[in-house]
C-alpha cells in the first residue's frame, strides 16, 4: 500500500519509522558524515605534531607548511567536479609543465609579469578545451584521453627545453608563489582559500553543481532530464586546464624556474586529495569541504613528519594507509549500523 | 573550548621539550640529499657523522625526498628551515628551482652550501665539487680507452636524466677530453633518468641498435649496475665493456663476472665528511665563504675556493678487481 499520508508537521511526535536512506539522524548522522571522520583525522594529526615537535607551533613555520599542498589542492578542487561527474583528468601536471614552459618562454622574450600570467593561464585553458574537445566530440573516454595528454603536454615542454631550463622571471613574478598578503598568509593560501568559497558555492549552492551530480550518478537519466550533458563535461574539463593554469603560476612562481619535469606526478596526488576527501570515486558524490579539509591533512603529515625528519617514504605509507582507512571505515560503519537496525 | 586547552597544553609541553633538550648548543646540519635509499648518500652520510663526532657537539640530520624532484626537496628544506638548523648541506636535484627555498634559510641566518650536484650561486654560500669536472671527464676517457681494442672503437653513454647538473657536465667534459683519444667515436647518449628499470632497458636497446658499441660509458651509480646486467644477460662478456663512476659494493659482483673491468668513483664517505666540515667553518662562523680563501676539511685536507665560491675535494679513485673488495665492504 502507498504510504501517501495526511500532511503531518515535521518532528511531530510520530513512531520512529525505518527510512532506508537516512537510516540515523541528529549526532549519529553528523558523526558518520565522512567530513567530520576527516576533521577529527586532521585535528588528532595537528595534536600530535604540536607534541611530538618543538618547532610545529610557530606561525611561520604553519605558514610554509601550507606550501606543501596549496597547489595540489586548488588542482583537487576542480578535479573533484570532474570526479563527481563521472570522468578524470590526469593530464593536469601535464598542463602545469606546459603552461609552465610558455610562461618562461614569454619571460625570455621579455615579457612583463601581468603578460605572463595571462599566458600561463590561457595555455592551461587551451589545453583543458583540447581535452574537453576529445571527450565530447570524439567521445573518448576521458581515462583515455586524458593519458593521451598527459604524454602530448610534457612532451611538447621537453622538445622545447631538452635540458634546458627558463629561469630568468621577472622579480615582480615572484609574488605569486613567494609573497605574502597579510602577515603569515600566503598569495597561494589566499588563492586557494578564495577558489574554495567560490568552487564550494558552485557545487554545492547551483543549479549547474546540482547537473554535476545528476551527471555523476547517472548520465543517461541526466540527458533524459534535460541535462546537457556534453556541454557540462566540456566546461569541468576547461575547469580543471584553468586550475592547473592557476597552479603552474604558483609553481612556477614559488620555484623560479621551469624545467620539463616540473609538477611530476602532481596528477596521482590531486586524484588522492580528492578522494581522501569523500569524492566518490566512480562519480556522483562528494563535498568541496571535504576536499579542503584532506587537503589539510596530507599537508600537515607532510609537514608533521617532514620536522620529524621520517622519510619521505614512511609518509607515502601513511598517506596510503589514512587512504584505505577513511574508505574502508564508511563502509565498515554502515554495514555495522544496518546489522544492528 | 577544551580543543583551545589541549592547544595550550601541547605548547606547554612543546615549549618544556624545547628547553629540555640539553645539547641545544649543538651546531645542527641538515644534510639533504637527492633521494632517500641510494647507497651513494648512505655513505655521504656515514662520513657527515663521522666529521661530526669529530668535530663534537654537531648534529647531523640526514633527509631528502622519496623521488628526485625539486619540489620533494623543497618540502625538506622548509621543514630544516622551521626546525632551525644552523646549517643546510645539500645535494639539489635542480639548481634553479631549490634557490627561492635556500635564500629564504639564508634570510633565516641558516648557513647554506652545496656538495656533489651544484646549487645556482645566488642559493648557497660555497659548493664543493667531489672532484674537478674536467679531472672526471678525463678520468672517463682514460677508463673507456684501456677497455677499448687497441684503443679504438665505439662508445655509448648512458646518463640519468637529461636535466641532471652534473652528469651534463661530466658528458660535456667526457668530449672535451675525447681530444686526447681519437679512436674513441661516442655514437650516442641515452637517458636512463637513474631508474633501474628505465636505464636497463636503455642498455638493452643501445646494444640491440648499435653492435658496434665495444664500451658504454655510465657516469652514474644506477646506470652503471643496470648497464653491466644487460651486457651479462645479453651474452656479451668479453664483446662488450661497461665503466663509469659506481659503487664498489654494488659493483664488485659485476667485476668478477667480467662485464666491468675497471671503474672509478671518489670516495662518498669523504664527500660528506667534507661538506659537514665545510657546513661547520662556516656556521660557527670561524671562516667566510670568500673567493680564494682556504677551508679546512679535516682528514681530507683543504679545500680553496674559485671566482665562483666552488671548491674541488680530490681526484676520482680507480676501482678493479684488485681493491674493490676490499671498498665493498665500506660503501
Amino acid at each position: 500500500m502507498s504510504t501517501i499520508s495526511a500532511p503531518t508537521p515535521p518532528n511531530a511526535t510520530l513512531t520512529p519509522r525505518n527510512i532506508p536512506d537516512r537510516l540515523s539522524l541528529g549526532w549519529r548522522r553528523i558523526f558518520q558524515r565522512w567530513e567530520t571522520l576527516l576533521l577529527v583525522v586532521a585535528v588528532l594529526i595537528f595534536i600530535f605534531n604540536a607534541f611530538a615537535s618543538p618547532y610545529f607551533l610557530d606561525p611561520w613555520s604553519l605558514s610554509d607548511a601550507t606550501y606543501n599542498f596549496t597547489e595540489k589542492a586548488i588542482v583537487a578542487l576542480a578535479m573533484t567536479f570532474v570526479i563527481i561527474a563521472g570522468d578524470i583528468d590526469l593530464s593536469v601536471a601535464s598542463i602545469i609543465a606546459l603552461a609552465s614552459t610558455a610562461m618562461g618562454a614569454a619571460a625570455a622574450a621579455g615579457l612583463g609579469t601581468p603578460a605572463i600570467v595571462v599566458i600561463g593561464l590561457g595555455v592551461g585553458i587551451l589545453c583543458g578545451a583540447f581535452n574537453g574537445f576529445l571527450v565530447t566530440r570524439f567521445q573518448v573516454p576521458s581515462i583515455v584521453a586524458t593519458i593521451g595528454t598527459m604524454s602530448l603536454f610534457r612532451g611538447i615542454s621537453y622538445v622545447v627545453l631538452g635540458d634546458q631550463a627558463y629561469t630568468k622571471y621577472p622579480s615582480s613574478f615572484a609574488w605569486f608563489g613567494q609573497g605574502y598578503v597579510w602577515w603569515v598568509i600566503t598569495a597561494e593560501f589566499a588563492i586557494f582559500a578564495v577558489l574554495s568559497v567560490i568552487l564550494g558555492v558552485l557545487l554545492h549552492k547551483t543549479s549547474f553543481g546540482r547537473r554535476v551530480f545528476a551527471l555523476g550518478n547517472n548520465p543517461v537519466a541526466a540527458r533524459f532530464s534535460g541535462v546537457r550533458v556534453e556541454r557540462i563535461r566540456f566546461l569541468l574539463f576547461l575547469m580543471t586546464g584553468t586550475a592547473a593554469g592557476i597552479a603552474s603560476v604558483l609553481l612556477t612562481s614559488r620555484l623560479g624556474a621551469t624545467r620539463p619535469t616540473i609538477a611530476t606526478g602532481m596528477e596521482l596526488e590531486a586524484v588522492t586529495m580528492a578522494v581522501l576527501g569523500g569524492v566518490n570515486i566512480l562519480g556522483g558524490s562528494g563535498t568541496i569541504p571535504g576536499v579542503v579539509i584532506a587537503a589539510f591533512v596530507m599537508g600537515l603529515v607532510t609537514f608533521g613528519f617532514g620536522l620529524l625528519n621520517v622519510p619521505g617514504i614512511v609518509m607515502s605509507i601513511f598517506v596510503g594507509a589514512l587512504l584505505i582507512a577513511v574508505i574502508a571505515l564508511p563502509i565498515l560503519w554502515r554495514r555495522f549500523a544496518r546489522r544492528r537496525a | 573550548m577544551k580543543l583551545l586547552k589541549t592547544l595550550a597544553l601541547g605548547t606547554a609541553f612543546a615549549l618544556s621539550l624545547a628547553a629540555g633538550s640539553a645539547s641545544a648548543e649543538d651546531i645542527r646540519i641538515g644534510l639533504v640529499v637527492k633521494s632517500l635509499g641510494n647507497g651513494f648518500f648512505d655513505a655521504a652520510n656515514k662520513g657527515a657523522l663521522e666529521a661530526a663526532k669529530e668535530i663534537g657537539g654537531v648534529q647531523i640530520i640526514y633527509t631528502g625526498p622519496t623521488t628526485t624532484t625539486a619540489e620533494g626537496q623543497i618540502e625538506v628544506i622548509n621543514s630544516l628551515i622551521a626546525q632551525k638548523v644552523n646549517a643546510i648541506a645539500i645535494s639539489a636535484n635542480d639548481p634553479d628551482a631549490v634557490v627561492p627555498a635556500l635564500k629564504k634559510a639564508m634570510d633565516r641566518g641558516i648557513t647554506v652550501i652545496s656538495w656533489d650536484s651544484g646549487v645556482a650561486e645566488a642559493g648557497r654560500q660555497l659548493h664543493l665539487n667531489p672532484s674537478s669536472n674536467e679531472l672526471i671527464g678525463k678520468q672517463l676517457v682514460n677508463l673507456t680507452t684501456a677497455v677499448l681494442p687497441e684503443g679504438k672503437g665505439d662508445v655509448a653513454i648512458l646518463s640519468a636524466t637529461s636535466t641532471s647538473t652534473n652528469q651534463n657536465i661530466w658528458i660535456e667534459e667526457f668530449k672535451k677530453a675525447q681530444a686526447a683519444a681519437p679512436g674513441i667515436n661516442l655514437v650516442t647518449v641515452a637517458y636512463g633518468d637513474d631508474l633501474s628499470d628505465k636505464s636497463y632497458r636503455e642498455a638493452v636497446s643501445i646494444l640491440k641498435n648499435s653492435p658496434n658499441v665495444k664500451v658504454i660509458v655510465a657516469p652514474t651509480t644506477v646506470g652503471i649496475l643496470a648497464a653491466a646486467q644487460a651486457v651479462e644477460d645479453q651474452g656479451l662478456v668479453g664483446k662488450v665493456y661497461v665503466t663509469g663512476l659506481g659503487l664498489p659494493s654494488e659493483l664488485a659482483g659485476h667485476v668478477k663476472a667480467g662485464s666491468i673491468k675497471s671503474f672509478a668513483i671518489w670516495n662518498p664517505i669523504d664527500l660528506g665528511y667534507s661538506a659537514t666540515y665545510l657546513a661547520y667553518d662556516l656556521a660557527s662562523g670561524k671562516y667566510k665563504a670568500e673567493p680564494g680563501v682556504e677551508l679546512p676539511i679535516g682528514r681530507v685536507g683543504k679545500v680553496k675556493l674559485g671566482d665562483d665560491l666552488q671548491g674541488a675535494m680530490s681526484d676520482p679513485f680507480v676501482y678493479d678487481a684488485s681493491n674493490v673488495d676490499e671498498f665493498a665492504k665500506i660503501f
